[in-house]
Formats: C-alpha cells, sequence, structure tokens
C-alpha cells in the first residue's frame, strides 16, 4: 500500500511540476493549459500510453485533469466496441456523468450556502 | 484665466484652491504606511453592502460627503462633480453619486483618473465657470477582480509584474482663488496627456503598458511649461509600480531627462511591499486617489514640499480588446501643485 | 519613444520572473499530496467493496466536494497561491474553477448568475474534452470498419 501511494505522489506531483513550468516559462493562461491537459489525456489514452500509466500509478494518474481526458476516451471506446457509430455521441459524457455533476451539484449548494470574501 | 501653453499645457493666472480632501478605504489599505490618513475604513471592504459593486459605490459617497464636510460646504455649493472609476459605465461614480444632486460630468481615464478629473475641476474653477468642483474616483479590489480577472475565490498564482487593485475611493474639492490662498495648497499647471501604446500585451504587466504615456507627458511638459524636474520637489507618478517606474527612469533617460531622484510612485506609497502581498505594487483609481489624500497633500500642507508634480498614469485596458490579440494603450495626466506661501497670488518662479 | 521592439527587450529586462524554484517543487508537492490522499481514499473505497470503476469515480466526487467545500469557506485560493499548478491541474482545480465563479456571480442572481457562469472558467475543458473524444471515437470506427 505505501509503494502505490508513493507512485501516486510522484507521478501525480510529476504532471502537476510539468504545468507549473507551462505557467512559469509559457504565456498560457491556466483554462488554456487546462484544456491542454484534457485534450492530451485523451490522445495519450487513444494512442495507448495512458492506460498503463493509470495502472501503474492509480490516483497519480486519474486526479489530475489529463485523467478526465482517459476518461473520457475509454467511454467513447466501450461505448463504440459496443453500440458503434452512436457511442461516439454518448461514451464520453456517460464516463465523466459523476464527476460532472458533483461539480455542478457542488457549484450550486456551495453558491446557496456561502458568499465570496475578501482577500 | 486660464492660458495654454504648447499643446495642451494649461496655465492658471489665478490657481484653483484645493479646499479639502478625503478618501475611504479597505484594511488592506489600513494596514498599509498611509493607513491613518484614511478617513474611513471598512473592515471587510463590504461598506454594508450586499454586493462589491454595491460597496464601491457607498465608498465613493463616504468620499465625497467627507470631503465637502471637510471644506466646509454643502452638496448645492458644488457648481460641478467630474467622476469616473473602472467598472463597466462608471457605474461607482453615476450610481454612487447620483444622491448628491451636483452637475455631473463623468470622465474614464482609468487608474489615471485622479489627475483626470483634477485637471477638469481646476480648469473650470480656473476658467471662471464653477466655484467649487468636485473630483472623484474610486477602485476596489473585488469588483475589479471579477471585471477584469477571475472570480475572487478562483486559486492561480499572480506574477511578480502584477498590481494589486486598491480598495480606496477620493474625493478633492476644488474652489476658485479668491486671492487668499496662502497656507494652501493651489493647482499652477496642468496638462493632457496623448495615449500611448508601448505594445504591451500583457495584463499581468500594467506597469509597463503605462510607463510610455507617462515618459511622453512628462517630457511635452517640461517643454511646453519651459520648465525641468528640478523645479519640483517631487514627481509623483500613478500607480506604476515597481517595474513601471523603472521603466520611466529609463525612458526618459533617453531624452537625458533626469528624474529618479526625485520620483516616486504612488504604486509604491499606498502598501508595504515586504509585508504585503502587492507583488510589483498598488494599482487602481482608488491608489493614487489615496497617495494624494494621504501623502502628498499632508506633506504639502506640512511645509516639507512646496512644488509637486502629481502624474496619475491609466491603462486603458479592456478584457475583450485583450482577448482580441490588442495591445494596451496607456494614458497619463498630470496636474502641478503649489504650496502657497506667504500672500503670493497665483504666477511666480518658473513661470 | 523606442521601436516596439526596443521597447519590447527593455520591458523583458525590467520584469522580474516568477520564483520557479519555488513554484514548481511546491507544485509538485501539492499536487502530489492531493494524488495521494486520493489515491489513499480508492483504496479505503475499494476496501468498502466497491469495484474499481465506482470507487474511482468516487474518489472523483469526494476530491470535488472537498474542494467546493474549501471554495466556499475562501481557503482554497490560499492553498493555490503556495500550489500554483499543483492546485490547478488535479481534479480538485476542476471543481473550483466550476464553484468560484458560481460563488462569485450570485449576486447576479441564481439564474443568470450562479448558473449561467458556472462554466466560465471550465467550460472549455469540458467542449474540448468531450470534441477529442469524439474524435477518437470517430476513428475507432473507421478503423473499425476498416477490420482492423
Amino acid at each position: 500500500m505505501f509503494v502505490e501511494l508513493l507512485k501516486a505522489f510522484l507521478i501525480g506531483g510529476g504532471l502537476c511540476a510539468i504545468g507549473q513550468v507551462l505557467i512559469d516559462y509559457t504565456k498560457l493562461t491556466p483554462a488554456r493549459i487546462l484544456v491542454g491537459y484534457v485534450t492530451a489525456g485523451v490522445l495519450l489514452s487513444g494512442l495507448g500510453i495512458y492506460q498503463p500509466l493509470i495502472e501503474f500509478a492509480g490516483a497519480g494518474a486519474t486526479v489530475p485533469l489529463t485523467g478526465f481526458g482517459a476518461l473520457l476516451a475509454r467511454g467513447v471506446r466501450m461505448a463504440v466496441d459496443e453500440s458503434g457509430w452512436p457511442g461516439i455521441l454518448a461514451g464520453g459524457l456517460s464516463a465523466a456523468a459523476p464527476g460532472i455533476t458533483a461539480a455542478v451539484l457542488t457549484g450550486l449548494i456551495i453558491a446557496l450556502l456561502f458568499r465570496s470574501s475578501f482577500k | 484665466m486660464v492660458q495654454l501653453l504648447g499643446r495642451s499645457t494649461y496655465h492658471f493666472l489665478q490657481p484653483p484652491v484645493i479646499l479639502a480632501s478625503a478618501a475611504a478605504g479597505g484594511k488592506m489599505e489600513r494596514d498599509g504606511p498611509l493607513g491613518k490618513w484614511f478617513d474611513y475604513i471598512d473592515e471587510d471592504a463590504r461598506f454594508g453592502e450586499e454586493s462589491w459593486e454595491k460597496a464601491e459605490n457607498r465608498m465613493q459617497q463616504l468620499a465625497l460627503k467627507t470631503a465637502l464636510q471637510k471644506a466646509g460646504l454643502r452638496k448645492t455649493d458644488l457648481n460641478l462633480l467630474f467622476a469616473g472609476d473602472l467598472l463597466n459605465q462608471c457605474t461607482g461614480s453615476s450610481y454612487g453619486l447620483r444622491g448628491f444632486m451636483v452637475p455631473y460630468l463623468g470622465i474614464y481615464g482609468a487608474c489615471s483618473t485622479m489627475a483626470e478629473g483634477l485637471l477638469m475641476a481646476a480648469v473650470y474653477t480656473g476658467a471662471g465657470l464653477a466655484k467649487a468642483a468636485g473630483a472623484v474616483t474610486s477602485s476596489h479590489f473585488c469588483t475589479a477582480e471579477r471585471q477584469y480577472r477571475f472570480p475572487l475565490e478562483y486559486g492561480c498564482q499572480r506574477p511578480p509584474t502584477a498590481q494589486w487593485t486598491a480598495t480606496s475611493a477620493g474625493a478633492v474639492i476644488i474652489g476658485e482663488n479668491d486671492g487668499n490662498s496662502a497656507g494652501k495648497v493651489t493647482i499652477v499647471h496642468a496638462c493632457a496627456g496623448i495615449i500611448q501604446d508601448g505594445s504591451v500585451r500583457d495584463a499581468n504587466n500594467m506597469g509597463a503598458a503605462m510607463a510610455p504615456a507617462a515618459a511622453c507627458l512628462l517630457r511635452r511638459y517640461f517643454r511646453e511649461s519651459g520648465t525641468g524636474p528640478r523645479d519640483y520637489d517631487r514627481i509623483f507618478t500613478g500607480d506604476l509600480g515597481a517595474v513601471g517606474s523603472e521603466l520611466l527612469c529609463q525612458l526618459l533617460e533617453r531624452d537625458h531627462i533626469q528624474i529618479s531622484d526625485r520620483h516616486e510612485d504612488c504604486g509604491l506609497l499606498l502598501y508595504d511591499r515586504k509585508k504585503q502581498d502587492v507583488h510589483a505594487g498598488g494599482s487602481g483609481c482608488g491608489c493614487s486617489a489615496g497617495v494624494l489624500n494621504g501623502h502628498i497633500l499632508p506633506e504639502m500642507r506640512a511645509g516639507r514640499l512646496h512644488d509637486v508634480l502629481f502624474a496619475a498614469t491609466g491603462a486603458l485596458l479592456s478584457p475583450t480588446m485583450v482577448q482580441q490579440g490588442e495591445t494596451i494603450p496607456g494614458i497619463a495626466h498630470l496636474v502641478h501643485l503649489r504650496m502657497e506661501q506667504g500672500g503670493n497670488n497665483g504666477c511666480s518662479s518658473n513661470c | 519613444m523606442p521601436t516596439t521592439e526596443r521597447y519590447a527587450e527593455m520591458v523583458k529586462n525590467t520584469s522580474g520572473h516568477s520564483p520557479s524554484w519555488k513554484n514548481i517543487p511546491l507544485a509538485f508537492l501539492i499536487g502530489g499530496a492531493i494524488c495521494t490522499i486520493g489515491e489513499g481514499l480508492l483504496h479505503l473505497y475499494q476496501f468498502t467493496g466497491l469495484t474499481a470503476d465506482w470507487a474511482g469515480a468516487m474518489v472523483s466526487v469526494t476530491l470535488i466536494a472537498t474542494s467546493g467545500l474549501l471554495t466556499g469557506l475562501g481557503v482554497y485560493d490560499k492553498i493555490a497561491k503556495l500550489g500554483g499548478a499543483g492546485t490547478l491541474v488535479p481534479i480538485t482545480g476542476f471543481a473550483n474553477a466550476v464553484v468560484s465563479p458560481a460563488l462569485e456571480f450570485k449576486s447576479e442572481g441564481l439564474v443568470l448568475g450562479t448558473s449561467a457562469k458556472m462554466f466560465l472558467i471550465a467550460g472549455p475543458v469540458i467542449v474540448y474534452g468531450l470534441a477529442a473524444s469524439a474524435v477518437y471515437g470517430v476513428i475507432l470506427c473507421l478503423l473499425g470498419q476498416a477490420g482492423m
């Protein structure tokens, strides 16, 4: 178990450190970096590179946004295998549904309960 | 009577008098070196209102109300108000000041608004079109953040060139010179600046976007007024911050104008950069307004400064245009403030 | 005025650079820590009997809800000041990007403010994520028809 936590720490930390290099050394805004990560996740998953990384690092590869991209890609792959062309439209969002719904509900609930505060 | 020198330098033969000034601010401003000079401080920067925009409106109201009290004037004594702020449609001014029932001319000069308002008020009073006029401006960290950048709770790092928008409103009341201006601060000259674009695209480096406008203004003002940096005890620029201030001195040095021994920047005076996390310094209309009220005018009234240039700078930035790939234009306007001694009225040494 | 190129050079020389020597290790540590918490939760959920897939989904949900709460309490952006990409890249950063505008624009109402602005920052992630996955799906279908 300790080894698995360590692997998650190293790979997850590494993916974040790459993001920091992009922030500090390029003019990319945070939104563009996130778009880059999710797209890269889809691409790497499609090329069969990301799944081995998930098997190696677990949450270290699924928690960063590249993992969200990989999740979308996996959803599409499974849906296409199952039902062909319609799977293109259904697969991605069904796989991502718990995360997106959780984010929307959290946003709504937090907005109802709190208000922004001066820094 | 106002005399035109060169293209846009105005020389006031009967220099309008600064009757009073006031400022309101938040916790960050109180914790800064000028904290004790703020007339009103609100701990959570909400000023008792439910939204940040309404808080900014309230802040402008408080500043103008206090300045009027200090000047011993009533609302009805004011002939004109010049006011502006950073928000779309200048809501801080138009919503904040609507209750005063004073003839109102809205202005927009981004963070240069305090100097622009002073210039306009001085021209109107100097030309006999107003007996008393007010110049009001404000900025609020929270309204500016959500209009120009991100929601307050969004987690992101600011680069070292970024500046901190001051939560501050300032109001200055300017009156006609009735011939007895001894012991008062007067406006002797003013100069309207030209928009300069240094081709800066980085919205996190406004100092660099504004420095060319400040350099252009000072260069032209010295030429048109026939004065030089040595004629002034201090030259205050708006909120160029650490980066912009250095660039300004470099730009002027190329033209053999040396100001670094007497130059100070409002963005570097409002906060303590060692203790407060403001990166390259303060910014926002309220920054130069707060420094004018809390540092420049008190120093002049105490007799420590006599002739001062107050050159506020503004980045005329539009988030829409920046997203369309455009660069950031800068602007700067200045007024020459003088502490009148003895009974001398108006024009003296350097005309 | 100097030429545009000359001035750009002056700006570059005057503007300080972000302290990467500090930022990158901090992003690594804080981002790594968030992923480690995720890994711990994953084991915990699997231990309670969830399948690997559902456990993974629940990890995301837990991290999103926690990040949302920290955003509401005004803590997440303070961690992000230190963490930089370490708090941006994990799913918690996505949640912060959804929750912070929802909270901020509440002053314009729960419909036109909170909900209309909710995907102001995070929207592009979903748009391009779905677009990329759809392209991938088309490629898979074409390869499938070609009998590969």
